[in-house]
């Protein structure tokens, strides 16, 4: 028997597989494919302080091995949720994590004090990296300033775990995970999407409404294991990899790296059933590799 | 409806012209229900540019057989691998997905389809003859080659047809065709799907004779059953997902 549990400060996981926000609804999706309390955690979408419409379409462009959208977090707000949705997944057997964003340091605060609130949310995954909305956003994720700023006020309203999402569109990643990790963090994920963009070459046109939109899938996968590997030997707390995962391989890679758990995102869309094999897959990898806990992989690397 | 991920078998690829098949799959086991305007989403073969899944609509269902069939049109790379694949060839499918044509509540039916808009019509074709309602069918092309799987329509009921260079009825566009050009027609339901301009003028056309009736969108999708929000379309309550809400619509609840 493989232990797969994991040490999320203190958090504890029933194995490391996560979903990612904005790739896995609020999971009522995946049920007809298998069952989602056998996950570490469900991130759900981005959540914000009011009803946004989101982005017009089109939000999405297939690219080489990877996809860009620009949802530009369609969600009905938090209070909605914490009416409407909350109630419905409370209850699914697995850590159920609510993706919080914002534009204004104030939407964050309040929305994250919405969350507080509900007793079966163990956790915020704060997203100051969200390339798709306008002002803030990403815009918080970029610099350590207005990182530091954002994560210190939620810290004083959050009392539950605390994830912090990282951009990876900047110059010094691990930077902004040490800043984030002194602000407050009690886990850091990342990576959100990469800004990129499309063009149809025929129309002579954008494809995205908003012309450019966040890159994910497995064309962003080194980056993202880069990014990791960088962040991990920068902090303590423990990481949540992610970025282009598609299978029990890449879900190790990112271990091996450094992350603590991982989260799968677009791969959900190919196979719903993709994170279920990946907690079958983690466990008979440790099994043939002789170790007796997947915690044993985290930052195991040998260079 | 519940849905499943499932290997079916290709047990047939029947060429119909230099840019359409037809597959016929055979499901593993029990083929459970679907409905027409329902789709799938076929696994390509995770090539560099066939990465997503590629929504398809159901063409036609045969439930003794636990076969469907696909009518695909090849366009670009994913829909180009769909027009090689053999007898005997796995194909995994996300299906049923999205909800479905509505049955009418009066019997003067007409289904109106263009390019691979024609695809889910033909089973919901079967669906009206089951339901003892006979449909008309008015499909246009550009020629008369790109006019297909005629036969399977006119066994079903009325088949009018246009093409852009009048090599078969009417020449036009659809909206050209006598059946659509009375002031007082004969008509209670239309259901279309195709180009969305052709939708358009279709649904305008209902709206000013005051009848009922559902389009059908081909939204570019990401995941096709609700995950990604990706899909969406402009409607009166705002932004619904074309994979979950639609494909199928009724024109004025739309924001054209
Ligand atoms: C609900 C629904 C039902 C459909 N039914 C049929 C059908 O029965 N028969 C048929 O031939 N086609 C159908 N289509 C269109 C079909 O999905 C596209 O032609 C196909 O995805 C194109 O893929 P490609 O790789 O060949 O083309 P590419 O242009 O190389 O595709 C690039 C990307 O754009 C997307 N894309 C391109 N065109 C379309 C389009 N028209 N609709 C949606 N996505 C598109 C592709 O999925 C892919 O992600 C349907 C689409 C939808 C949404
Ligand atoms: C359609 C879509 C919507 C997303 N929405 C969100 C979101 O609301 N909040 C967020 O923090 N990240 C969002 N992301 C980013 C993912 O959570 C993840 O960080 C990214 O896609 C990289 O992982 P992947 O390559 O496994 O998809 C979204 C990604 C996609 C593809
Ligand atoms: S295609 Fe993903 S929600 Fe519709």
């Amino acid at each position: 028997m493989v232990d797969l549990k994991i040490d999320l400060n203190g958090l504890e996981l029933k194995n490391p597989v996560m979903t990612a926000s904005g790739t896995f609804g609020y999971g009522e999706e995946f049920m007809d494919f298998f069952d989602i309390s056998r996950l570490g955690g469900v991130m759900v979408k981005g959540t914000t302080l009011e009803h946004r419409e989101g982005n017009a379409y089109p939000r999405m462009a297939e690219t080489p091995q990877g996809m860009l959208n620009a949802v530009g977090l369609q969600n009905k707000g938090v209070h909605y949720f914490a009416e409407h949705i909350y109630p419905r997944i409370k209850d699914y057997g697995t850590h159920m994590f609510v993706n919080v964003s914002g534009s204004k340091i104030e939407d964050y605060i309040k929305t994250a004090e919405v969350v507080n609130d509900l007793e079966h949310i163990p956790g915020i995954e704060l997203n100051i990296s969200c390339p798709n909305v306008k002002e803030g956003g990403m815009a918080f994720g970029t610099s350590c300033p207005s990182a530091v700023a954002v994560v210190e006020a939620v810290r004083k309203v959050y009392k539950k775990h605390l994830m912090v999402k990282l951009s990876p569109n900047v110059t010094n990643i691990a930077e902004i995970g040490a800043a984030v990790e002194g602000a407050g963090a009690d886990s850091i994920s990342l990576i959100n999407t990469l800004l990129g963009m499309a063009i149809d070459a025929k129309t002579r046109k954008p494809i995205l409404s908003t012309i450019t939109g966040g890159l994910s899938g497995p064309a962003v996968k080194p980056i993202a294991l880069r990014m990791v590997w960088q962040v991990a030997q920068a902090v303590k707390v423990p990481i949540v990899g992610m970025g282009g995962i598609m299978n029990t391989t890449d879900a190790i890679e990112f271990m091996l790296a450094g992350a603590s758990a991982i989260q799968v995102g677009t791969a959900n869309f190919i196979d719903p059933c993709v994170t279920d094999k990946i907690v079958v897959g983690l466990e008979q990898y440790c099994q043939e590799n002789g170790f007796s806990k997947v915690s044993d992989l985290i930052g195991a690397m040998e260079v | 409806m519940k849905k499943y991920i499932d290997d079916f078998k290709v047990i047939k690829n029947e060429r119909l012209n230099y840019e359409y098949v037809i597959l016929t799959l055979q499901h593993p086991g029990q083929m459970p229900e679907m409905m027409p305007g329902q789709f799938v989403e076929v696994r390509v073969d995770n090539g560099p540019n066939t990465f997503l899944r590629r929504p398809i609509s159901i063409h036609d269902v045969d439930m003794e057989a636990n076969t469907m069939k696909l009518l695909v049109q090849e366009i670009g790379d994913g829909t180009r691998l769909m027009g090689q694949l053999k007898e005997g060839d796995n194909c995994n499918l996300v299906y049923p997905l999205g909800n479905s044509f509505s049955l009418p509540e009066k019997k003067r039916v007409l289904l109106v389809g263009g390019g691979c808009g024609i695809a889910p019509l033909l089973y919901m074709g079967r669906h009206l003859v089951a339901n003892g309602i006979e449909p008309q069918f008015l499909l246009g092309a550009r020629t008369q080659e790109g006019l297909i799987a005629m036969d399977a329509f006119s066994e079903l009921g009325q088949l009018y047809t246009t093409t852009e260079d009048g090599s078969h009825g009417t020449k036009g566009f659809v909206i050209h065709h006598p059946v659509m050009r009375t002031q007082s027609p004969e008509i209670d339901q239309i259901y279309t799907c195709g180009p969305e301009a052709m939708m358009k003028v279709v649904a305008k056309y209902a709206k000013n004779h005051g009848i009922k009736c559902e389009v059908s969108l081909e939204n570019h999708m990401a995941c096709g059953f609700g995950a990604c929000l990706c899909c969406v379309a402009d409607t009166l309550d705002g932004h619904k997902c074309t994979c979950t809400d639609g494909p199928v619509f009724d024109s004025t609840y739309l924001k054209w």
